[in-house]
């Protein structure tokens, strides 16, 4: 399979995400002015500060040329990854529900912490066990998730851990259908012993299970 | 035109930015003030101001988090 990274001005784990699903798969980066995937299977929108955050984080991506792209890949079921200012980018974009608002502490924060997996029946968390707890790192300013509605929930901070003020402890959301995929922290930062922790391997993992289950044999 | 649109946190939602310029002001020596909120002000000359709302509802707040305002609508001569 092959993934595709957006890479936006003003991102900053391009690189990282790209080389998180490389220890899996193909990756490519996608640049923000194309409109054009590559063919790809599994687009990732990385985190950063694309556009430079202006007005509201994500607020001024969602209007990219490639983000036409990634919407109408969206609606016809394909896989959208959003990582950090990726997830910012994808409420913004109405392609999850809610918002990221400033933390209750107005700090940046950056820790590594423990969240647990509340559903494990979507394409990013296949590979997990529900209930299971994944360690992995967080570092934002805007990351208080919020949502009127009721949402389909993926990842919870656990007990105690929550960084930000996020409503209900919720660390990530997809929509639906279950084809995209928001979270605050960051799985492509977690994919080597020698920085802590593997445990973001299981989301790119699982992506590659899921879209292999999914091609002709 | 000259138009003002002012963005504030929903009624509602936690502003954490509100709370903190609530507290830092009896820190002054300031006394009886209560529910600050934390804005943003967006100044545009528009030449179709029947288009503001949509400007609004799609880019210049967020709907689900934010209310927004219009709140002056002047010609643009006037203004300068």
């Amino acid at each position: 399979m092959k993934f595709g990274v957006v890479r936006f001005p003003g991102s900053c784990d391009d690189v990282d995400a790209l080389q998180a699903a490389a220890r899996v798969d193909d990756a490519v980066l996608l640049w923000h002015g194309d409109r054009d995937l590559q063919g790809v299977d599994a687009v990732v929108i990385p985190g950063g500060f694309s556009y430079g955050d202006y007005l509201r984080a994500g607020a001024i991506a969602r209007f990219a040329p490639v983000m036409e792209e990634v919407t109408e890949f969206a609606h016809e079921g394909g896989l959208v990854l959003g990582i950090c200012n990726g997830f910012q980018v994808l409420c913004e974009a109405h392609l999850l529900p809610g918002a990221l608002l400033p933390n209750t502490s107005l700090r940046f924060i950056f820790r590594q912490v423990a969240l647990e997996v509340v559903d494990a029946d979507t394409p990013y968390t296949r590979a997990c066990e529900p209930g299971q707890r994944l360690s992995i790192p967080v570092k934002h300013t805007t990351g208080r998730y919020f949502s009127p509605e009721p949402v389909r929930v993926v990842l919870r901070y656990a007990p105690g851990q929550n960084p930000n003020g996020s409503q209900d402890d919720i660390a990530g959301v997809s929509n639906d259908a279950g084809n995209v995929f928001g979270l605050m922290p960051h799985p492509e930062h977690a994919v080597d012993a020698l920085t802590g922790s593997t445990d973001g391997l299981q989301i790119f993992d699982s992506i590659r299970a899921h879209v292999a289950d999914r091609l002709p044999v | 035109m000259r138009a003002r649109v002012l963005v504030r946190p929903k009624e509602g939602i936690l502003d954490p930015q509100g709370q903190a310029v609530e507290r830092a002001l009896p820190a002054l020596g300031f006394s009886g003030v209560a529910n600050v909120h934390v804005g943003r002000l967006i100044e545009l000359d528009v030449e179709d101001p029947s288009q503001l709302p949509e400007m609004c509802e799609r880019l210049l707040a967020n709907p689900l988090i934010e209310e927004y305002e219009i709140i002056e609508a002047i010609p643009a001569e006037a203004a300068s």
